[in-house]
């Protein structure tokens, strides 16, 4: 009633400027109406779901919340973890993650010595964090980035400057994640765009054929008959005593994987370009690689950011597969974890962990995509 | 170049100048479809060439020829003398020569105004930049669009990013300029500004080669006008010859088709 006397003395008030929409289309109440309970069916829809999420809410709070255990009492054989084998259905024991934490970010490294892969770590987000930042992008950086790269493989593997030596195979979790990930994706990616360029050249077709047999072969197999290649069969195929390292090995197989994936995606930018952007540099007289660089590539990889930033995720992530042939990465090491006596039976907490830290990585670089397509959206439209 | 001195088919007398394009009986195929047909033309310097035909005709294919964004299977193209092959040398050397205009204005769109004006002369001519921005500024006066120079092209009007792709264009200095159909694309109230800013290039004594429909154009600037259909120059000459006496059949046709249009 009050409502209607209000909006019938507003109607008679000379002609009110409208530069707002009326209260009832804004706000979240609006939001709600609109959204949520906009009919009787979606009203019973919304009602059940967010019982069903308040629920499971609750169970997930209960759990890892009000009956975890953060803490087990020291007994001089080690932690004593009785709190938590009675808490099991009912609590998380939190407990397990300050004991086991050391382990899982750097595995068999050696403890008195996991400053350093610590140090690496640090270095690594650094300099992801300078990279991401356009104001940088000049010819410094990469000097950065090699002066960086240098330093991890001191760090990780020393021998000089005073630092013990630490063989490869005693490496292990954060460090290896990150290192498989970096630069099997900064190698990977040029790769990819020669590949993607030679796939699509009208002049060389013995280049081009080179390309699509490999895009073809590497994306027809699975990365993990890949990474058993490279760590069982490749020794095979070497002269006795040449032994390439491993990670090396394992490596390499990751890069020429994500290679052959990320050619595709470029692959999709170039096409995606139109012809006349091509011809305009070729009527201006620059030549090949000047017109690749300035015109072409600056333009399809804006066009691909979105696939390429959904490729380099997929491949954050499926580092994890080198656990199959026995490299200590970070999933592998909280594996091993929880593999301890003491601690068996308590993977739920670790996964949790490990997949709290992968998923920072991840969200970073999903985030970091959008802030980079808005940018260049500014300035490609009005 | 006494080979090119030779042709007997130069219409326009080039006294002992080199001519700026010759094209000698050239064929052209996509796949089993003969688009260029025993096409033999000479454009003497500072000549201005208006090519006419409907669509389809061939115009487009044949002045893409001459910086050869097509390739030509048959004949002869000679561009200031110098012959278009496979040799990516003489190739350069031509395409820093002869600038060219598209339909679809084809601006770089990352770039920025100024950028796209000063990417060839500091890439292709190693300009230093600061003598690049002054010339593409220069240029970018001369086509009255100085003030957007720190804009992107889609910020821009078609008409305006027309007049920049010429004056990209003209900041390689080039000798010949190619236009293909450049007002096509535009609203009719911008294909004003830009016919303008060609007959302003054509008044400093710039070769000109324009595969346009604007007939008025034609008659005020062009030296010659060149009729093609289904792949052949069907019939040239000065333009008020060809508009008020054509000879052909195919050109009476055309003629009548374009003044119903307009």
């Amino acid at each position: 009633m009050a409502s209607a006397t209000t909006s019938g003395s507003i109607a008679r008030a000379p002609a009110p400027s409208r530069e707002k929409p009326p209260a009832n289309l804004v706000g979240p109440l609006a939001w709600l109406r609109a959204n949520l309970f906009g009919s009787w069916w979606s009203t019973a829809v919304s009602l059940a779901l967010i019982y069903l999420i308040a629920r499971a809410a609750w169970g997930l709070f209960s759990w890892g919340v009000l009956h975890a255990v953060w803490t087990v009492p020291q007994a001089a054989a080690g932690p004593d973890s009785t709190a938590c084998r009675n808490a099991i259905g009912t609590g998380a024991c939190w407990a397990v993650v300050p004991e086991k934490l050391r382990f899982i970010l750097f595995a068999f490294y050696p403890y008195d010595q996991q400053w350093r892969p610590a140090i690496v770590v640090a270095l690594f987000i650094g300099l992801f964090v300078v990279s991401a930042n356009r104001r940088f992008w000049r010819k410094e950086l990469l000097l950065i980035w090699l002066a960086t790269l240098v330093a991890i493989g001191v760090l990780m593997w020393g021998g000089v400057l005073g630092l013990s030596y630490v063989p490869q195979d005693q490496w292990g979790g954060l460090p290896i994640t990150l290192i498989l990930a970096t630069f099997g994706l900064i190698v990977a990616f040029p790769l990819a765009v020669l590949v993607a360029l030679g796939r699509r050249s009208t002049r060389l077709p013995a280049v081009k054929m080179i390309c699509v047999v490999y895009v073809e072969l590497i994306r027809g197999v699975p990365l993990i008959s890949l990474l058993f290649m490279a760590s069982v069969m490749f020794p095979l195929f070497m002269p006795a005593g040449v032994d390439i390292d491993k990670l090396l090995r394992a490596q390499i197989a990751i890069i020429l994987f994500a290679g052959a994936y990320l050619a595709e995606v470029v692959r999709a930018g170039l096409q995606a370009l139109p012809r006349g952007q091509a011809e305009a540099a070729d009527a201006l007289g620059l030549s090949y690689w000047k017109k690749t660089a300035f015109i072409i590539l600056p333009q399809a990889l804006r066009l691909v950011i979105p696939p390429l930033v959904n490729t380099f995720i997929g491949f954050f992530k499926d580092t994890s597969l080198v656990l199959i042939i026995g490299i200590f990465d970070l999933l592998k090491a909280g594996v091993t974890a929880v593999a301890d006596p003491v601690w068996q039976g308590f993977g739920n907490e670790v996964f949790v962990l490990l997949a709290a830290i992968y998923f920072v990585f991840c969200f970073a670089m999903s985030k970091y995509s959008r802030g980079l397509e808005r940018e260049f959206g500014r300035s490609r439209n009005r | 170049m006494s080979q090119t001195a030779e042709r007997p088919r130069t219409e326009t007398p080039a006294g002992a100048e080199v001519p700026a394009i010759v094209l000698d009986h050239v064929n052209k195929w996509y796949g089993a479809l003969h688009v260029l047909r025993d096409v033999s033309m000479t454009v003497a310097q500072k000549e201005r060439v208006v090519v006419c035909g409907p669509s389809g005709s061939g115009k487009s294919t044949m002045i893409r020829c001459i910086n050869r964004l097509e390739t030509h299977q048959e004949g002869h193209i000679l561009v200031d003398g110098v012959e278009l092959t496979d040799d990516l040398r003489a190739l350069d050397t031509i395409r820093r020569e002869v600038g060219m205009v598209f339909q679809s204005f084809n601006l770089f769109p990352h770039l920025t105004i100024l950028e796209n004006c000063t990417l060839a002369p500091i890439w292709v001519r190693k300009m230093p930049k600061a003598e690049a921005d002054d010339l593409a500024m220069d240029y970018l006066r001369r086509v009255k669009i100085p003030e957007q120079a720190k804009k992107y092209p889609g910020q821009l009007s078609g008409g305006q990013q027309q007049r920049v792709a010429i004056a990209r264009a003209l900041c390689m200095k080039p000798k010949i300029m190619l236009f293909d159909e450049p007002t096509s694309a535009l609203d009719p109230e911008m294909i004003k500004e830009v016919l303008d800013t060609m007959i302003g290039l054509a008044e400093t004594g710039m070769t000109m080669v324009c595969v346009t429909h604007e007939m008025g154009f034609a008659r005020q600037v062009a030296d010659r006008v060149v009729f093609m259909d289904r792949g052949e120059i069907v019939e040239s000459g000065p333009p008020a010859r060809m508009f008020e006496a054509p000879e052909t059949d195919r050109l009476k046709l055309f003629l009548s088709q374009i003044l119903r249009g307009h």
